[in-house]
């Protein structure tokens, strides 16, 4: 590693930290060293391993090797209340406060239960007036809006007078003034001779504050420098990786739309929820769409909203066959043919604790309702019929189980996850829209998974996939759009799109076109 | 030391059968350690308490008139939790069912037919129903905690039947008692067998609606929508199920067996409507539910358990002169020892001696 800092010790120096999951490494081999009065940017796509890092730096998790050095001193760092004696603070994405308590009986929690209220409140105000944080200690955090509740995150952390402050994701949550603001306090901080680590995939950001970067992928770091010294590219090609994806996919002549979606704005839901901004996208039979993009840009809320789990009133914004869904149930675009894989398998895709056979039935009911159901009005579910499809859909998709129906929770997660794809491929439908197929699952199964969504596509449906893997993108895609922020990009047809350029427009680096609304020049 | 859980991997089974069994012997053991400490002998006390009932016909049936509303109000309690709505309200549900039930028999008290009492039992239910609608709308449309609603209510339905007993329906010659007028003889539920004893039609309802509530439960795809809206309602909108709609259904559900339990109470039992209709059965119907591990039909077996702490608690003040407050101990003890050993179904417990730390090296 280049280390080219004046300082001859660094306040924190990590030398071949690795966090093994199982046989799954999340961090593997990461050195890193950090100076005093420094910002120190860590780069890096989702699964990359930064969250694991700084959650080994904060006593969350345990390093399974390597030596965290602090200050000179060799250190073990067993729970946060110890990084925060050494003098390690941390302002999480997702933040732990009580919405009915005020700000100052939050910070209270937080601290030495001897100090009084008053006392906290007066150094928590005084503190927030000298970082440019306005906070009001009386006030009730639910009045607040989402950056003043990173405030009081970042003051309760301050309370400590830490020498260094992670910060995970900070502006992810930010509108671009809160987020100047937070920067100059950054500044504040960095000129008071305290460092800041500071986790992000917006390369504009990075380049804008930080001092010096160390980017990771697949756990490893694959780069360190200055980020004032390299181009939005350069820093997208290190975060994404360099290697050439070889696009093997024949292209077939396009068949008729089978998703359709114009002009779809969503606002979010919760504080921490992403809008839709004017999304269009269109999808024909035998294609393969996907759509890439960094966590947490809005693919969740557009997954939803394409399901039909969240409907819109304007029924025309989303076409299913060229009929008009938006406002139509989930399980009313499963009876035109459409199926749905979503990210998240535990208590989404399946419920955790009830027999594989139940899940099948679970996205199933209404669209196989003749065959697995019976009675009448009754309803009365045929156990034998459906777990004989249980059991065709395991056969196909090699699922390996222990028993005959064991629940969704015995299983491993590749398995469960071929199962649930397998449950949706069982119906073979005509459009097939999945969030994140592979995430979390081992390589088996997921070029297994891969396959399958080609040979879907082959056999003349139409394929949606969300995905933050690019490597797996570029196996399967015909077509790629990115989204980032809500807005999705227009359509690139696979072998014309660059890393590099997929990396710009993940890293939120907005080309000057004409916003979505051109987007299929088919 | 340190007593650490660890999660199991999977639900164990066996757990799952000993638990209720395990909480029960507890609840034996601590049950006879108090009336030890009360200087009563505890093996002729606990006879007392939970065999005794059990010899002879006519407690017998009294057992079934108390197990009655306590197997109708828990069926119905199982269901409304399984689908992860939490129903506490069932003893204000009981009352207004009584209410509602008894609206026919009192006010027109000089119509004889045989439509009374099947009038009496439907509007019992719909009356329940239409009192677990208010915190299910509270919670589906303000996001109310149903919890907090629902108990609220119980202290409303209770005084508003005391002021109807006190007022409007106060039984003219009744000396300015508050009861109300007694039921004519079509507006009272038969026994189910004269020659033997007083236990009436109630139980047979409560049995009849275990079954039907266990068929629902395990064969049909509205049980299965109740069991995944509870386990997930992210998963049960995947699948298409509404958990708003699911409120209303469980509220409506346990609401209207709450009622039919009420009514069939004031009618079979007491034979007119006075302030104090119930010793708590809406409560103990939680503690039936759980004990039967939410199952219809192991609610059948545990609300006979609860019937036999009510027997035992009469039949113990009697006998060996101790307060009917006992009931409510044991029925408190069972609770706590369910919920706490259905820890064991989902938890390994380790006992670790030393103190394990990796501080600073």
């Amino acid at each position: 590693m280049t280390v080219s800092d004046a300082s001859a010790v660094p306040l924190l120096s990590v030398r071949g930290l690795t966090k093994l999951f199982g046989s799954f490494a999340a961090c593997n081999e990461i050195d890193l060293d950090i100076a005093g009065g420094e910002i120190h940017a860590l780069l890096g796509e989702n699964g990359a391993g930064k969250s694991t890092l700084v959650k080994m730096l904060f006593g969350v998790l345990q390093p399974s090797a390597g030596q965290i050095t602090w200050q000179g001193q060799a250190v073990s760092i067993g729970s946060p209340a110890e990084a925060r004696k050494l003098g390690i603070g941390m302002v999480f994405q997702h933040f732990s406060l009580f919405e009915a308590l005020t700000v100052g009986e939050n910070i209270a929690l937080s601290l030495d239960p001897k100090i009084s209220l008053a006392q906290i409140s007066d150094e928590a105000a005084s503190l927030s007036k000298a970082y440019g944080l306005p906070l009001d200690p009386k006030a009730h955090v639910a009045d607040l809006s989402v950056g003043e509740r990173q405030r009081i995150e970042i003051v309760r952390a301050l309370l400590q007078n830490p020498r260094l402050i992670i910060l995970d994701e900070p502006t992810s949550v930010l509108t671009p003034q809160e987020a100047d603001r937070l920067f100059e306090t950054l500044f504040k901080l960095r000129g008071e001779g305290r460092s800041v680590l500071y986790i992000s995939h917006r390369l504009e950001e990075v380049r804008r504050i930080c001092d010096r970067a160390t980017v990771l992928r697949h756990g490893r770091v694959t780069g360190a420098c200055d980020p004032r010294q390299e181009t939005p590219a350069s820093l997208a090609r290190m975060m994404v990786g360099s290697e050439i994806a070889e696009v093997h996919r024949e292209v077939l002549a396009p068949g008729e739309v089978r998703l359709d979606v114009s002009r779809l704005s969503v606002p979010a839901r919760t504080p921490f929820g992403v809008s839709l901004k004017d999304v269009s996208l269109s999808v024909r039979a035998g294609e393969v769409l996907a759509i890439a993009g960094v966590a947490g840009n809005g693919q969740g809320e557009l997954f939803d909203v394409l399901s039909g789990e969240v409907t819109v009133s304007d029924a025309k914004a989303i076409r299913i066959r060229g009929r008009d869904v938006g406002d139509l149930g989930i399980n009313g675009r499963r009876l035109l043919g459409a199926s749905f894989v979503p990210e998240e398998r535990h208590g989404h895709g399946a419920v955790t604790g009830m027999p594989l056979s139940d899940n099948l039935l679970l996205a199933r009911s209404q669209s196989d309702r003749k065959s697995f159901l019976g009675g009448g009005i009754f309803s009365v579910i045929r156990h034998a019929s459906i777990r004989s499809a249980t059991q065709r859909v395991c056969a196909e998709m090699d699922v390996r189980k222990s028993g005959e129906d064991p629940s969704a929770g015995a299983l491993s997660g590749g398995n469960l996850q071929k199962f649930i794809v397998g449950r949706e491929l069982d119906r073979q439908p005509a459009l097939l829209i999945v969030n994140q197929p592979t995430w979390g699952v081992d390589a088996g199964a997921a070029s297994r998974i891969r396959q399958a969504l080609i040979d879907l596509a082959k056999a003349g449906s139409a394929v949606v996939v969300i995905s933050q893997d690019l490597d797996e993108i570029f196996e399967i895609a015909t077509n790629i759009a990115v989204i980032s922020e809500g807005r999705l990009s227009e359509p690139y047809p696979a072998g014309t799109l660059t890393l590099e350029r997929i990396g710009l427009l993940m890293g939120g680096i907005h080309e000057t076109h004409s916003g979505g609304e051109a987007a299929h020049a088919h | 030391m340190r007593i650490e859980l660890q999660k199991r991997p999977a639900v164990s089974p066996l757990f799952s059968m000993l638990s209720p069994l395990l909480a029960l012997a507890l609840t034996l053991i601590f049950g006879a350690i108090m009336f030890a400490l009360l200087g009563k002998d505890p093996v002729a006390a606990m006879h007392a308490f939970f065999i005794e009932p059990l010899l002879e016909t006519w407690s017998l049936h009294e057992l079934a008139i108390k197990a009655a509303p306590l197997i109708l109000m828990g069926v119905g309690l199982a269901v409304c939790y399984r689908s992860n709505n939490w129903n506490i309200g069932a003893e204000g549900q009981f009352t207004i069912g009584a209410i509602t039930g008894s609206y026919t028999p009192i006010v027109f008290y000089d119509w004889h037919s045989p439509l009374v009492l099947p009038l009496m039992l439907v509007m019992g239910a719909l009356g329940g129903a239409l009192f677990g609608a208010i915190p299910a709308l509270l919670k589906a449309h303000f996001n109310t905690n149903e919890i907090l609603t629902s108990l609220m209510l119980v202290y409303i339905a209770q005084l508003f039947l005391d002021w109807l007993i006190r007022g409007a329906w106060r039984d003219p010659k009744g000396f300015n008692f508050p009861v109300s007028r007694d039921f004519a003889p079509e507006a009272i539920l038969p026994a189910i067998w004269e020659e033997s004893g007083r236990a009436h039609w109630a139980f047979v309802f409560a049995l009849i609606a275990a079954v039907l509530c266990w068929f629902m439960m395990r064969y049909t795809l509205k049980g299965f929508e109740i069991t995944v809206l509870g386990q997930s309602e992210r998963a049960g909108r995947f699948a298409g199920f509404s958990s708003k709609r699911m409120v209303w259904f469980g509220f409506l559900f346990s609401g209207a067996l709450a009622g039919l339990a009420g009514i069939c109470e004031v009618s079979g039992s007491i034979n007119h409507l006075q302030p104090a209709i119930s010793p708590g059965y809406g409560f103990t119907a939680i503690i039936v539910a759980f004990l039967g591990r939410l199952n219809p039909l192991g609610i059948v077996a545990s609300g006979l358990v609860l019937g036999l702490t009510y027997l035992g608690g009469e039949a113990a003040q009697l006998s060996i002169g101790v307060s009917d407050k006992v009931t409510r101990v044991f029925q408190g003890l069972l609770l706590f020892f369910v919920l706490s050993c259905d820890t064991l179904i989902y938890y390994k417990v380790r006992v670790t001696w030393a103190r394990l730390r990796g501080g600073a090296a």
